[in-house]
């Protein structure tokens, strides 16, 4: 999981809210203290067998034993998207709270189901509304600062490979190697990130035809298309 | 002729008329008309003839039935014509031609209306109860029908032949009959009866086509044999001899139709050819300054219809071109000589431009009568090269060098004071061209406070009417700051004399060295980096007592101390006389280190006063590798390193009893063009706010192109730089993408 990113001292805001699909039903009364009393248990057993005991949360230590048992690699898009389930506050970190949300949600409650449910699981964050919502949490949940809006360029290439590396391939290639090379711009700011997405989705790559300088596109993608244009001539 | 004659004394028993014996009568009447109009010896009818023939229609008009011949007798009168025209008067007509049938056809109309009018007079009875009961058409009308329907309908295409025949043989040169031919188009307009259709359609047309296509032959065959301006006078010659025409035998009407067609033919379809021709097109006769031949192509292009853009066209690109050229010409005499004598260059660049846009701007004016057409082609030819870079330098920073060239003591510009207030004038306008305005306001600043604080502005008046022009030019935010700084120089002065006061009023306080302090009003003057220099101790005194005596004037206050535009008077203690040196305050400090020393490394110069090496380098340049080596190097190379020692010049002398040493100054280009690029960022970023607290939600498209244009007055904002202040914005909350379109900004309150 990308851990890094770059401070800067700036107003703060969620312009983004991040909601996750609540596909559960509303249990009755009296079966609900009854079952969930005994679900809460199993869930808490769960919890525990990975939080750091004195600091009450699963800490990056526990998150990597999680993977490790979900036979997943700590930088697989999964667990990014189990955090964007459970609407996880702090990279690296699940609380118990936020932990009991992603798997109420998900039916589950020992790590064997918990596997089981990840391909669901990225089956449904992959449909477009939610996508887009995921993309956006994936910018957020990297930043380390209350008072923080961006992200480094480096982080933001791992970011992009591991969000967008399966569905836009091409364009993600491309934008790193551009990133990496370019000068302009130290770190990404919220609105490019989302600028990038929307390109992937509505350009066609890589002739690019129906893009316009004329238009709000992000300057840095601007700048991107000449940088393509020069290298296709 | 009246009615009453039925009251007079004649008490005859009206017998009844009948048709034919009235009718019979009414003949003799008639033949006797007619052999007057055909000219045959025939007395003139007297008064008691016409009263007979008038009183018979009368009575057959007035009789009882069956006896009342109204009817029959009208049908009567159209056949008195309808015979004549039949037997007479077409045969006459038809059995000649050309000019020999206009005259006759003038002749028999002529005649008829004569005929009209006498008949219509004995029928008249006829028109008074007859024709309004019956709503038939009155006499008048009938007799002219007669004319038009078996004669002119007969004649008018023969006719109208011979008189186009006839005009173009005016054209030609011959003399042709004018009267006749206004006679004759005179009987089109009034057989048209109040219309003038008859006119329009069976003459006008076709002269207008004939008209058109003699035209083009003409144009065809000038356009290849004659040199512009002559095929112009030969237009012009032609259009005003079809004035004439129209003037003395075509109806007005026609004049405007008929000069359309001749523009088109001559001028509309050739226009190109005319106006590219090689050798005395207008691109040559703007070259060659053909002032009369230009005005003419004025006169003749002004009514036609976009007649003027391509001349308009042509003239931009010739000022363009020569515009270009003079900034080409200065750009290679940059390149090719050394950098002292390119500014000079730069200076003349200025004047020539200056000298082009007084001469062009005489050509708008009366070649071109002021037209708002070549107003604009002037200004966009200058837009165009006047925002070009010469050797380096922007036009923004050439100009502003001009003016302080003009406005400081010893400029390279020796004039009049009248000769000043022009240029002064001059330039201002020429600052209007200029889209980086924001730029030249600061190296004019910049200028304008060296000349302020060292003394160097030749003349007040000149220096407060150039701010007034660009006040009235610019808007008053564009001199604000400036007219502030020339006020601190007032105030200044007014402040040194409390100071002078203080310190005779405070003996103790007094630093034992004359100190003038300027104290400048932060925000006016432009930003001087200054750095802690370790002052001698005299000069620190000075420091100490001017900030007492200023405390007692206002407290709140923070001064700054600008040690880098600093002037320091030293006596200099030389060998052979003592000379005064006038050095910056930098210098002076160096200087005195060797009160107490001889001899001083680079490195102990550097540590007891506390610069910079790039600023070290520069001082102990001036003072000893340059004019006045008041300072010996060792070793005496021509650059300053930092393992050279200096030692005082006790050997050195001069002829003068006080000298200047100069400095170099600091190339301020850099800092000028980064502090107005920061300048623009904070405007760009201003605009967009104002504009989307207004507006709540804009287009992309719309906000940037509002954004340029109230910023235009000012400068020419990027498009990239508009888009980065935006994202910078979007950043900082103030503003946001539409959630459905992403194209969309709304304001965040």
């Amino acid at each position: 999981m990308p851990r890094t990113a770059s401070k800067t001292t700036k107003k703060r805001s969620k312009p983004y809210t991040v909601t996750s699909s609540d596909t559960d039903p509303v249990p009755s009364a009296s079966s609900k203290t009854k079952k969930s009393a005994k679900e809460n248990d199993e869930k808490y057993k769960l919890f525990n067998k990975y939080a750091n005991t004195s600091s009450g949360v699963i800490d990056p230590e526990g998150i990597e034993k999680l993977c490790s048992k979900l036979k997943v690699s700590h930088t697989d898009i999964k667990i990014l998207m189990l955090a964007w389930k459970m609407k996880s506050e702090r990279q690296g970190y699940f609380t118990k709270a936020e932990w009991r949300r992603a798997l109420k949600a998900l039916k589950v409650d020992t790590t064997k189901k918990l596997k089981k449910a990840l391909p669901e699981l990225e089956k449904e964050v992959r449909k477009p509304l939610n996508f887009a919502d995921f993309y956006a949490y994936a910018f957020r949940y990297c930043l380390t600062d209350e008072r923080q809006n961006c992200i480094d360029i480096e982080t933001i290439c791992q970011l992009l490979d591991m969000v967008l590396g399966s569905t836009f391939r091409d364009q993600v290639d491309h934008f790193v190697d551009y990133l990496k090379i370019q000068n302009d711009y130290k770190v990404i700011t919220m609105d490019q990130w989302m600028g990038f997405y929307r390109f992937c989705n509505e350009i066609s790559f890589p002739d690019m035809t129906n893009y316009s300088l004329e238009l709000a596109w992000p300057l840095i993608l601007d700048n991107f298309f000449e940088w393509m244009r020069e290298k296709q001539a | 002729v009246q009615e009453s004659f039925g009251n007079q004394s004649f008490r005859m028993e009206r017998k009844t008329i009948d048709l034919e014996q009235g009718w019979d009568y009414m003949q003799t009447g008639i033949t006797k008309l007619k052999r007057i109009l055909e000219g045959l010896p025939e007395p003139q009818f007297d008064s008691e003839q016409y009263m007979m023939l008038y009183t018979t229609i009368y009575n057959m008009c007035t009789q009882k039935p069956p006896h009342d011949y109204s009817q029959q007798l009208y049908d009567k009168y159209r056949e008195a014509f309808e015979e004549y025209i039949n037997s007479t008067v077409l045969p006459a007509l038809k059995e000649k031609h050309d000019e020999y049938m206009l005259r006759e056809l003038v002749k028999r109309w002529s005649n008829h209306k004569v005929m009209v009018r006498w008949l219509s007079r004995f029928f008249y009875y006829l028109d008074r109860y007859f024709i309004a009961r019956r709503s038939l058409p009155p006499l008048n009308e009938v007799g002219l029908t007669c004319f038009r329907d078996r004669v002119y309908n007969e004649l008018h295409s023969k006719v109208k032949d011979a008189v186009i025949a006839l005009v173009d043989k005016e054209r030609e040169g011959e003399q042709i009959d004018r009267a006749l031919l206004k006679n004759v188009l005179d009987i089109y307009v009034e057989i048209g009866m109040g219309q003038m259709e008859r006119y329009e359609v069976d003459f006008e047309s076709f002269m207008l086509l004939d008209s058109a296509s003699y035209y083009s032959r003409k144009a065809s065959s000038w356009i290849q044999e004659d040199s512009c301006p002559d095929y112009m006078l030969k237009s012009e010659e032609c259009l005003k001899k079809e004035r004439e025409r129209v003037a003395h035998y075509l109806h007005s009407s026609s004049e405007p139709k008929l000069v359309e067609k001749v523009q088109h033919e001559l001028l509309v379809v050739y226009a190109n050819q005319l106006l590219e021709k090689e050798h005395s097109g207008c691109r040559a006769l703007l070259r060659d300054d053909k002032v009369d031949d230009l005005s003419r192509m004025y006169r003749l292009y002004h009514k036609i219809a976009k007649g003027l853009e391509p001349v308009a066209n042509i003239f931009k690109q010739h000022v363009t071109a020569e515009g270009n050229a003079l900034v080409q010409q200065a750009e290679d005499t940059a390149t090719n000589q050394a950098a002292n004598t390119a500014s000079v260059q730069e200076q003349v660049l200025i004047r020539k431009v200056i000298e082009l846009h007084d001469k062009y701007m005489v050509y708008v004016v009366e070649c071109f009568q002021n037209h708002t057409l070549f107003h604009k082609a002037l200004k966009e030819a200058f837009e165009i090269f006047c925002n070009k870079t010469v050797a380096g330098s922007s036009s923004a920073e050439l100009l502003a060098t001009f003016c302080d060239n003009i406005l400081k003591k010893g400029g390279s510009e020796k004039l009049s004071d009248e000769a000043i207030e022009d240029t002064l004038e001059k330039v201002v306008k020429l600052l209007a061209y200029i889209s980086d305005k924001d730029l030249f306001a600061e190296f004019y600043r910049k200028k304008l406070a060296r000349r302020l604080l060292f003394d160097r502005s030749a003349n007040d008046d000149h220096e407060r009417s150039i701010l007034t022009k660009l006040k009235q030019q610019c808007g008053g935010q564009f001199t604000s700051k400036m007219e502030g700084m020339v006020t601190d120089l007032t105030l200044a002065r007014e402040n040194q004399t409390s100071f002078e006061e203080y310190l005779g009023n405070n003996p103790a306080a007094n630093p034992g060295i004359d100190l003038t302090v300027t104290v400048l009003t932060t925000g006016f003057w432009p930003s001087y980096k200054s750095f802690d220099i370790n002052l001698p101790s005299e000069m620190v005194k000075c420091v100490e007592v001017f900030k007492g005596f200023y405390e007692t004037k206002t407290k709140h206050r923070k001064l700054t101390w600008i040690y880098s535009l600093g002037t320091c008077h030293l006596n200099g203690k030389f060998d052979h006389k003592p000379i005064e040196l006038v050095v910056s305050t930098y210098q002076a400090a160096v200087l005195l280190l060797f009160n107490t020393t001889d001899k001083l490394s680079y490195n102990d110069i550097l540590t007891q006063l506390n610069l910079s090496h790039e600023d070290l380098v520069r001082l102990l340049h001036s003072l000893s590798c340059a004019r006045y080596k008041i300072l010996v190097k060792e070793p005496s190379t021509k650059t300053v390193s930092q393992t050279d020692s200096f030692e005082f010049n006790a050997k050195f002398t001069d002829r003068m009893r006080r000298i200047k040493i100069p400095l170099p100054p600091v190339d301020e280009r850099k800092k000028v063009v980064e502090d107005v690029d920061k300048d623009r960022r904070y405007a760009i970023d201003a605009a967009i706010v104002r504009i989307m607290k207004s507006r709540k939600v804009l287009g992309h498209q719309q906000l940037v192109s509002e954004c340029v244009e109230q910023l235009s007055r000012m400068f020419k904002p990027d498009i990239k730089a508009i888009k980065k202040r935006m994202e910078d914005l979007i950043t900082r909350d103030y503003l946001e993408r539409d959630k459905e379109n992403a194209n969309m900004f709304r304001y965040l309150a």
